[in-house]
């Protein structure tokens, strides 16, 4: 990913800064420009999201591109966060823990790099809430 | 008064023991643990590095205690391990705790004190008035050199403190530092290993240094050890600090809260302030804690603290973050093969 | 709007082709076409080419001009579209070429699909499929294709309870079919062992639940019925063509294991048709992963959610069954070069419907329907056929 692409969303993959559309008050995250029930209509404004959610489906990837060869077997989830949008996020534990229904919260890490020289992506994880 | 406002620790879940590590180099473990003082050491995830876990101090600091980050002034992270060698670390936790951009950062490098010496610039911004609160971060994911006797003790983790001056959870009475030119310990550019001078990083590394700021700093404040509640040394293992402690007069006790090292091994640059936030876990108001951190190359930053009541206000939630002895418990252990894909030591295809 | 017919078809052998490069797979496929049309080049008056990636495969991009020239045509200078969905591709360059007979514009339409994914390695492979899904919040963070279908069935497990050997004999199935198709990938029967034995790809997807990498190209021939008898006895008609599209990561769904993009299609397609489901006589359908044939069956309204995964076991789907599905080893046992399946799946039921399936014909097929998505169910098309 080009530095320029990472860079645009910093504020989302570190503090998940989604939007949210006021005119109906739908939230987004990831965010969008256009509310797709309000679209022009609407007025889209920034809103972070807390970092707490519930695990909706998930699975163990265990064959994975070149990127994340090193990290498998990981869990990757659909998670519902608590204030009603879901994400896509890996998530700190075991295959054996990860359960449909699961409490998590953010946890703050690396997601990838760009080989040894390029940059460094961080980004946001999930790990359970004991 | 200028002190800390709050604070917080992160310490990865993984450990690997000093026996896994005896094992594959033909040591005696019970011989190593017992000369070191030390069983087990931390190990970071795949995922985390230094600036994962100053993000993580740092977001801890911030749950104990609401800190208006349009005012965070400054932020410095001391590290031997800052993953980008141009780049500062500070910047990320700057983005990654909602300080930026009106701040000032930059990385610091001074082996296992850069943390404490992070303290002492946000100290002097706040008291300069140039600033309003500052955070110092002391957090490392040290690496020591397979078969070599630092990689017994070469862990990871690391402490956030914010730096103020109003409603401070401790105030820090004072701060001197004793630095010198030695070579007992260090690491060229590009190395991936640090090299030391053995049994020399002892008399003329750390306990001349250590002594040397310690004994400047209770001849400063007219103290005695006794006037002290409790003692955080820098502690690359347990042995050095227990000596230090009982030659400049400090006992057991005192030392005992602070001295983490035997279940966490030597976070470095994280040493000596997760000590210290150990030590703040269990400190009650009106407790002096005394701390002399050391860095090799070689230099020592000691402080004299005073605990206040704002540690049990309203205004300070220790329990909003985990405390040095509940990330301490619950580890997951590692076998060397584990561990040494977790600290990139297997030479991989580029 | 006019009535369509398919006249002509032709599909290369799917496969890992090394020989063959992707502008002779299409060149291939195209003459087998005009052949099984007796047509001449020179007649034909549009092309549309569904392909999901040439660039990013063999970093080749103007695919619509490429073909046209390879194909001898770009000296009349006709026009040549590259259409793309992803793994839907092939159904967009179907329904494209539908609409441009249908409404006068063209008589003689060209739809082709093709895909060449073996040059580029299965390292770059995979990461290009994953381009299919949101690159930016699912690719990115580390979801693969095979683990975005793994997400959506665990959901269907979670809400629905599906067994291994039911979801198994999905794959099971569809080689029995390949090994009755000369041109699949696979032509060799599997039991319920090899699946479930299989390596682990995304938990619970195993290697034997995910369509292979696979070289290929199909193209069929369209123009108005009122023109069919000039080339064809057999002229198939198109009764409906339909797509649909919805979010594209599966964190955006209304329901994670229901494609509501084949609902809106289907429903679509039956309507514009003209016919209900029970009229359907066999259907190809998208099982890039074995769980979305399970879903495909349900969503297009063949049984309730939840139940396909009994009915498959049952054999309600085999070939031999009340509603055989994928008939041609579908995209687990014929192969799926991304850009071409959907074209080959009307090429299957074409010849079924002309009674030219051999050891795999349904005897009677008088309708068929297609269903072919895109990514993980952002594009679905759909198309009903039916023997004239």
């Amino acid at each position: 990913m080009s530095v320029a692409r990472f860079w645009r969303k910093q504020p989302q993959r570190y503090n998940l800064i989604g939007t949210k559309c006021e005119k109906c008050g739908r939230l987004f995250f990831p965010p969008r420009t256009l509310c797709p029930d309000c679209r022009r209509d609407g007025n889209i404004v920034e809103h972070k999201f807390i970092g707490d959610g519930t695990v909706v489906t998930y699975t163990v990837i265990r064959t994975a591109s070149d990127q994340f060869k090193r990290l498998t077997p990981y869990v990757l989830a659909i998670i519902e966060l608590d204030e009603g949008p879901r994400l896509t996020a890996p998530v700190v534990c075991t295959p054996e823990e990860i359960k449909i229904g699961m409490k998590v919260k953010k946890v703050f890490r690396k997601i990838a790099q760009d080989g040894e020289s390029g940059p460094i992506y961080y980004g946001t994880k999930f790990v359970p809430v004991k | 008064m200028v002190g800390i406002i709050t604070y917080g620790a992160c310490i990865p879940r993984y450990r690997i023991k000093v026996e896994e590590i005896a094992a594959i180099w033909g040591d005696n473990a019970d011989d190593i643990s017992k000369g070191l003082g030390v069983h087990e050491k931390s190990v970071p995830d795949m995922d985390e590095d230094t600036i994962t876990i100053s993000v993580e101090a740092a977001r801890a600091a911030l749950a104990r205690r609401s800190v208006d980050t349009d005012t965070l002034g400054a932020i410095y992270v001391g590290s031997e391990s800052h993953p980008y060698a141009v780049k500062p670390s500070a910047c990320t936790v700057g983005e990654a705790i909602g300080a930026t951009p009106v701040m000032t950062a930059a990385d610091y490098e001074f082996a296992c004190k850069a943390g404490t010496a992070a303290v002492q610039t946000c100290m002097a911004l706040v008291k300069s008035e140039m600033i309003t609160t500052g955070m110092a971060i002391g957090a490392d994911v040290a690496q020591g050199a397979p078969g070599d006797a630092l990689e017994y003790t070469a862990a990871a983790g690391g402490a956030a403190f914010v730096i103020g001056n109003k409603d401070t959870i401790a105030d820090i009475n004072y701060t001197c530092s004793f630095t010198t030119d030695t070579p007992d310990f260090w690491r060229r550019e590009g190395q991936a290993y640090p090299r030391h001078g053995g049994r020399f990083t002892g008399d003329p590394g750390y306990f001349k240094h250590v002594k040397g700021a310690a004994e400047m700093m209770l001849k400063h404040q007219g103290t005695e050890p006794s006037d002290y509640d409790y003692a955080v040394f820098h502690q690359p293992n347990a042995k050095f600090p227990s000596r230090v402690a009982h030659m400049l007069g400090f006992t057991k006790e005192q030392i005992k809260p602070g001295l983490v090292v035997p279940r966490l091994g030597n976070t470095y640059s994280g040493a000596s302030l997760v000590g210290l936030a150990a030590t703040l876990d269990i400190a009650k108001p009106g407790d002096r804690i005394f701390v002399t951190s050391f860095g090799s190359g070689a230099g020592s930053d000691a402080f004299d603290i005073t605990v206040t009541d704002t540690i049990e206000s309203d205004l300070f939630n220790r329990s909003a973050a985990p405390t040095v002895e509940e990330l301490l418990a619950d580890p997951i252990y590692l076998n060397y093969a584990q561990y040494a894909k977790h600290k990139g030591k297997i030479v991989m295809q580029s | 709007m006019r009535e369509v017919a398919v006249i002509g078809i032709g599909c290369t052998e799917f496969g890992e082709r090394w020989e063959t490069s992707f502008r002779n797979l299409f060149v291939e496929a195209g003459v087998k076409a005009i052949e099984d049309a007796g047509l001449t080049g020179d007649k034909i008056d549009e092309m549309f080419v569904g392909n999901m990636s040439a660039g990013r495969f063999i970093d080749q991009e103007h695919v619509g001009a490429l073909i046209a020239d390879y194909a001898g045509l770009a000296t009349n200078h006709i026009p040549s579209t590259r259409v793309e969905a992803a793994c839907a591709s092939g159904g967009l360059s179907f329904r494209q070429a539908v609409t441009t007979v249908a409404s006068g514009m063209q008589d003689i339409v060209v739809a082709a699909g093709v895909e060449k994914m073996t040059d580029a390695g299965s390292s770059l492979s995979t990461d290009a499929l994953a381009g299919a899904a949101d690159r930016e919040w699912e690719g990115f963070i580390g979801a693969t294709f095979p683990g975005l279908y793994a997400m959506i069935a665990n959901d269907y497990i979670h809400k629905y309870g599906l067994t291994r050997e039911q979801l198994a004999q999905v794959a099971v199935k569809n080689h029995y079919n390949g090994a009755r198709n000369p041109i699949a990938q696979f032509r060799k029967e599997i039991t319920l062992d090899t699946v479930m034995n299989s390596t682990m790809v995304a938990d619970p997807l195993r290697l034997f639940d995910c369509s292979p990498i696979t070289d290929g190209a199909a193209a069929v021939i369209l123009c108005p019925l009122e023109r069919a008898h000039e080339f064809t006895d057999t002229p198939i008609k198109v009764l409906a063509s339909t797509q649909a599209s919805d979010t594209i990561s599966i964190q955006d769904r209304r329901d994670i294991s229901t494609l509501d993009a084949t609902i809106a299609a289907g429903n679509r397609a039956f309507k514009q048709a003209r016919v209900e489901r029970k009229d359907i006589d066999l259907v190809e359908v998208h099982d890039c992963f074995t769980i979305a044939e399970i879903c495909a069956i349900e969503d297009l309204g063949f049984c309730k959610k939840g139940e396909a995964g009994r009915l498959t076991a049952e054999g309600y789907t085999a070939l031999n069954g009340t509603l055989p599905v994928n008939t041609s080893g579908g995209l687990k046992a014929c192969g799926h070069p991304v850009g071409a399946t959907g074209i080959k799946q009307v090429c299957e039921i074409t010849e079924q419907l002309r009674g030219d399936a051999g050891k795999r014909q349904i005897d009677g097929a008088k309708i068929g329907m297609t269903h072919n998505v895109g990514g993980t169910g952002a594009t679905v098309v759909c198309n009903i056929l039916e023997v004239c």
